[in-house]
């Protein structure tokens, strides 16, 4: 009844391999389930190059342009809109005309191009996002897409994963603000913050929306 | 094959178990040669035959996915309104054949009869591979099985919403799951000791290293004895209320809808009966010709098959029941859309010939094991397992796809006809199956020899016992 290949020490070894399985298989998922939530993982954190160096503080902070100037479909459409060259041109052909750092711009428009921006942020085409609703009904574009107004080069600060949607849609209160305040970037309620939200929500006849076919269509 | 001598066999003495269980002198050396036989010996031409044959069917089965997930669910013959088809048909008719497994090993161990020790390790492999062959279907079926795998389960997804816990569906995954671990755990369990005896039998050094790492250290010491003694009997009570829950949990998948045909409360005991039913002829199906080319005559005897004949004669009696009770309530709850499904689109409809094969194969077939006759004829038995199992498939089809092709609204009403992928996947599982099969009656004895030498040592302690009765021995 004995056989020679095994000896004690293959005990341990045995019971090595069952510890090293059982916990490279839990390792392996709970590492999993931690990756997905990393920054790394939902691209933030990390500014997007562009084309062309675009400092949103410059014209935000320094010039106190409305973020409608550019992004003017925003209130109207689902998507929030990409300035055409010839917005640019609108003050560019007068200021900074000469300057190289805008010679991407002068070289669209001469050649009626329009400039190849890269996507911040993106979500996948089974969802149907419409900006002018959320606009609309109070929620500021601070609230989603973080402190533009400070950034030198725009990076993607939400994590855009279905429960970042749905902590919002399945209590949206919290996230408005009166309408005309949307682009304010440092809009703070005055008062008492949960009666506020509660005001605003029922002013701007917000409610939860949970539906599968509300965004999956 | 091992050479059995039937010479000079001894009547059985228990007045329980009147028929021998194992025939022939036998002591555990002639059962460790023939029941090690079919493991050691190189498979012959008969095997290699099988198995090339077994592995074309898997080929059908690799062809049949890869152009569904090329093409697509739309490959299938599923349409508006038969929304389940051959994907549905197939995993309930392959969950309901491992079935016979867990009868076997969890309630026959439970209920002490003698005669499961030379089946269980071959049922309880064929629920094994019956319900990897099931869960291909519900997977494949959801068009995307990269995710289905674990959309399925509940985990902390960033998706921020859970299965739909009210759904049987998802009832289903967890069935089924948990139906599989146990089942694999019970099936290996009973292996150990078999297997510790396969690695001190080898000759080569390398299957010594195989069979030694699963056997486990396995030594037959007492302590092993009753520690394995005690594993067994706790996994059989683990699995007892799996051989009625999973199929309960089928059942539900239609009975908790509103679907004519569906929406019944008999569903769960006549699916669990239709389970067992399927199941003990699928074992009948394969062990028939297994006992006979693997020289297992002499523990699979005519007493094992007179007594699986059995069970199918009873399930097959109250799946009978069940088809009789369907039909009562139809008439009797005088509801026209009941009416209609059960009288007048099954039995005259445009599937009319799968349900009367269906009553046929389940209903007049099973009633020839009346005669004991028949029942201990191997074609006779052997036929009439062939046809239970196409019956049982049939009865799937005629519960799914004729409740469904005559919807409430005859607008919706359309026809079934199933695709070349269709029958590809469903011929293919049956690859799959006999593949995974031959292999292991290839590397693992396909009767517990641990078990069925212990039986042994019983009976001859028992009929010992009863020449020298009052005699006392502890």
């Amino acid at each position: 009844m004995s056989s020679l290949i095994f000896r004690p020490k293959h005990n341990t070894l045995a019971r090595l391999t069952l510890v090293v399985l059982a916990a490279g298989g839990g390792g392996t998922v709970a590492g999993l389930f931690l990756w997905v939530r990393t920054p790394y993982a939902r691209n933030m954190q990390a500014p997007i190059e562009q084309p062309l160096q675009f400092d949103h503080r410059h014209h935000t902070r320094d010039e106190g342009i409305d973020c409608r100037y550019c992004h003017n479909s925003v209130e109207k459409s689902a998507f929030a809109g990409i300035p055409p060259t010839q917005l640019c041109m609108n003050c560019h052909s007068q200021v900074w005309n000469k300057s190289a750092i805008l010679d991407p711009v002068r070289k669209s428009f001469i050649e009626d191009k329009p400039m190849v921006w890269n996507r911040v942020y993106k979500v996948p085409e089974f969802v149907y996002f419409n900006h002018s609703i959320h606009v609309n009904k109070g929620v500021g574009c601070v609230t989603c897409h973080g402190r533009v107004d400070t950034m030198a080069a725009v990076e993607k600060v939400s994590t855009l994963t279905m429960s970042w949607c749905l902590d919002c849609h399945r209590s949206p209160e919290m996230n408005l603000r009166p309408v005309e305040e949307v682009t304010n970037m440092t809009w703070e309620p005055q008062g008492d913050p949960v009666e506020v939200a509660r005001v605003l929500a029922e002013k701007n006849n917000v409610h939860t929306r949970t539906s599968c076919t509300t965004c999956h269509r | 094959m091992a050479s059995t001598s039937t010479a000079a066999a001894p009547k059985s003495t228990d007045p329980l178990e009147p028929a021998l269980l194992i025939e022939g002198a036998q002591t555990d050396a002639s059962l460790n040669a023939s029941l090690f036989d079919h493991v050691w010996t190189a498979p012959g031409k008969g095997w290699w035959g099988l198995f090339g044959i077994a592995l074309m069917g898997l080929a059908m089965l690799g062809i049949g996915l890869t152009y569904t997930l090329y093409k697509g669910i739309g490959a299938w013959g599923n349409n508006i309104p038969v929304g389940w088809a051959y994907d549905i048909i197939n995993f309930v008719w392959w969950i309901g054949i491992g079935h016979a497994g867990t009868l076997i090993s969890a309630i026959l161990l439970l209920l002490q009869q003698k005669w499961r020790t030379s089946i269980n390790r071959f049922a309880e492999a064929m629920t094994l591979f019956a319900v990897m062959c099931a869960l291909l279907f519900p997977l494949f079926h959801t068009g995307r099985p990269w995710f289905a795998a674990y959309w399925l389960l509940p985990y902390p997804s960033v998706n921020g919403i859970w299965p739909q816990f009210k759904s049987p569906l998802v009832w289903d995954v967890f069935a089924v799951s948990t139906y599989f671990t146990i089942s694999l755990l019970f099936w290996f369990l009973g292996l150990i000791p078999d297997l510790a005896s396969l690695r001190d039998s080898s000759k080569s050094p390398t299957k010594r290293m195989i069979y030694g790492i699963f056997a486990m250290g396995w030594r037959g010491s007492g302590r092993h004895w009753a520690e394995y003694k005690w594993s067994y009997l706790l996994l059989a009570g683990l699995s007892t209320p799996l051989v009625l829950s999973v199929h309960t949990i089928v059942s539900f998948d239609f009975a908790t809808s509103v679907l004519p045909g569906w929406h019944t409360t008999i569903f769960p005991p006549y699916f669990v009966a239709g389970a067992v039913f399927s199941g003990f002829a699928m074992v009948l199906s394969w062990m028939v010709p297994a006992r006979h080319f693997l020289g297992l005559k002499h523990v699979v005897t005519m007493k094992h098959l007179e007594n699986m004949n059995k069970v199918i004669l009873a399930t097959g009696m109250m799946v009978s029941y069940g088809y009789v009770m369907e039909h009562f309530i139809a008439w009797y709850s005088g509801n026209p859309y009941e009416f209609a499904v059960f009288f007048k689109v099954r039995q005259r409809g445009p599937f009319a010939p799968i349900y009367w094969l269906m009553v046929f194969c389940n209903v007049v077939v099973p009633q020839i094991f009346w005669s004991k006759k028949a029942r201990t004829n191997i074609l006779i038995m052997w036929i009439a397992a062939l046809l239970v199992n196409v019956g049982m498939w049939c009865e799937r089809f005629v519960i799914i796809v004729t409740s469904l092709h005559r919807d409430f609204l005859p607008s919706k009403w359309e026809l079934y006809a199933p695709t070349w992928v269709d029958w590809s996947i469903y011929i293919g599982t049956i690859g799959l199956f006999s593949t995974l099969f031959l292999l292991f009656l290839k590397f693992v004895p396909a009767v517990a020899a641990t078990e069925v030498k212990e039986l042994r040592h019983e009976m001859a302690h028992h009929a010992h016992g009863a020449t020298a009765a009052g005699e006392a021995h502890g």
